[in-house]
């Protein structure tokens, strides 16, 4: 359980993550979900105690990450975007670093192998880090954040860089794991989140846009109906036509014939539409409705409607 | 701390920095125990340990100038920073492996000294307090290296700057030579490495001068320390 309060973190007069408040409950996937630069690694850095916050609190499993910070920080294993790799150590010393690093009370050699089992380097454990792949390299430290096996799971980007088979493999590894531990992962890839998480919450500039379950999340987000549209005629009438129809809210050309009309969900402005067009004298090719995508929602939502 | 400080001493011997500083080091300084004790023929060290003083200074950032900048390079102070330990311990098991790691190659002027015991007996009280103000020179300058290190994310920086301090320390009681206002002669005086330095070769353990190099030590492990929470808040 991972509960966040009013987090801020303030950089001279840049502020980085403004008032974010979320939980993750036990044995919950949390996608963290934003475009670069919205302050998803600040946040996961804040959450791990790596970075102070200008204000708000951080709870793991009940531990301030401030005021306990050893208890707080033994429930949590952390892979961050680059993961922490001692480049000249072979991959089984570095866990039994790890494993020292974070006086974890388990059968050390035991426990090491089951992990490098979980993450499968078993057959590179001898292997010096540097001469690893780039997905062997991020497995060893997601195993790294798996020694001890703690409650909470935070992973930053953990499929960034990886050839699509490495990103399967990885996507169903998080899936595994998170019937076992609280898991908060972030991404700025939405299809990743979609597959992997039960909830998404959605950062932007530093705030959250949007904090629902994955499947009502391009409801949650557009909150407005679509129709698109093929008709002949002068672009400038078309348009015309199209926005004086009651309940319409925006019209947009997209390209050659093509229009995208939005209105306001609940209403059917399809009788409307073919009646305007047709006093204009604009023959209708096609016309089809449909919510948005969840990228065009994810867009909507990060580009703050500025399109 | 025990982790830090294995992974720390493994570091220098699984790359070539621990084998190169010994390598340096016990050349150096071989060459200076046969300048100035078997050349001169004599079984006094003292000679030999005023040459060393300004050799520690320089041997000592090869020692530390990756221990905190790499880790900050490499994001690997990540891994010790959200690791349950308090930011003491990893300085400090830091701290400790450089210290090791200074004390093996300190270890050879043992073998000078046996050296010299064979044609005839060498004033052990001289060596040994001599030694001890060697490891309590070099705990201060480790100290000091090591907050330079923790300033910086190159290590080349680190060693330069730390080098430049080391030449600053060697010239600190010359300096004072220059200076005609009295009372700052008497400061840089009290604060000469040198001079504290020289207070152990008279076979006599100078309790000052413990204290002064203790001082140092701490007093920069303090700092080196209060850079990380520095950093982890702004």
């Amino acid at each position: 359980m991972v509960e966040i309060k009013h987090l801020t973190k303030r950089y001279g007069s840049v502020l980085a993550v403004d008032d974010i408040s979320f939980s993750a409950d036990s044995g919950e996937i949390l996608g963290l979900l934003g475009p670069n630069g919205a302050g998803k690694s600040t946040t996961l850095n804040i959450i791990t105690g790596f970075l102070s916050s200008s204000g708000g609190s951080v709870e793991i499993e009940g531990f301030d990450i401030l005021e306990q910070p050893k208890k707080a920080k033994e429930k949590i294993g952390y892979l961050p975007e680059q993961p922490p790799l001692y480049q000249e150590m072979t991959v089984r010393k570095y866990l039994e670093f790890i494993f020292d690093l974070k006086k974890v009370r388990l059968p050390k050699k035991e426990h090491i192998d089951e992990v490098l089992t979980i993450v499968k380097l078993r057959d590179v454990d001898r292997r010096i880090i540097r001469n690893l792949s780039k997905g062997y390299r991020q497995r060893v430290g997601l195993a790294g954040a798996l020694i001890g096996n703690p409650p909470v799971l935070i992973l930053d980007e953990p499929t960034v860089g990886l050839d699509p088979k490495q990103i399967i493999e990885t996507r169903k590894l998080i899936k595994t794991l998170g019937k076992k531990h609280t898991i908060i992962f972030s991404s700025h890839v939405l299809s990743e989140v979609a597959a992997i998480c039960d909830r998404v919450v959605l950062i932007n500039k530093g705030q959250i846009v949007a904090d629902s379950p994955i499947d009502k999340l391009s409801e949650v987000i557009s909150g407005t109906g679509m129709l698109t549209l093929e008709v002949e005629g002068g672009r400038n009438t078309v348009k015309n036509a199209l926005g004086a129809v009651d309940g319409v809210r925006r019209v947009t050309h997209t390209s050659g014939n093509s229009y995208t009309v939005s209105f306001e969900s609940g209403t059917d402005v399809r009788k409307g539409v073919f009646r305007a067009l047709a006093k204009a004298d604009c023959p209708i090719l096609s016309m089809t409705t449909g919510g948005l995508t969840l990228e065009e929602s994810f867009l909507k939502l990060t580009e703050g409607g500025d399109d | 701390m025990a982790a830090i400080f294995k992974r720390e001493i493994g570091s220098y011997f699984n790359s070539a920095v621990g084998y190169v500083v010994l390598a340096v080091f016990w050349f150096f300084s071989g060459l200076s125990f046969y300048t100035y004790c078997l050349l001169y023929n004599t079984s006094s060290m003292s000679m030999f340990f005023a040459s060393i003083f300004l050799m520690i200074l320089l041997v000592i950032p090869l020692i530390t100038m990756r221990s905190f900048s790499e880790e900050r390079r490499q994001k690997t102070e990540q891994a010790l920073l959200t690791a349950p330990v308090n930011l003491f311990e990893i300085v400090f098991g830091k701290f400790l492996a450089a210290f090791v790691m200074f004390t093996l190659s300190t270890a050879i002027f043992v073998v000078y000294a046996i050296i010299i015991a064979t044609f005839t007996a060498p004033d052990w009280a001289v060596f040994f307090t001599t030694f001890l103000g060697v490891l309590l020179l070099g705990g201060a300058v480790i100290a000091i290296d090591l907050f330079i290190s923790a300033m910086t994310e190159s290590q080349i920086i680190a060693a330069t700057i730390a080098i430049g301090v080391g030449i600053l320390i060697d010239r600190l009681s010359d300096l004072a030579s220059y200076i005609n206002t009295e009372w700052v002669t008497n400061v840089i005086n009290k604060i000469s490495f040198d001079k504290h330095f020289s207070n152990f070769s008279t076979g006599i353990i100078s309790l000052p001068s413990v204290v002064f190099f203790l001082s140092v030590a701490a007093v920069f492990l303090f700092l080196t320390a209060r850079i990380y929470e520095k950093r982890r808040w702004s």
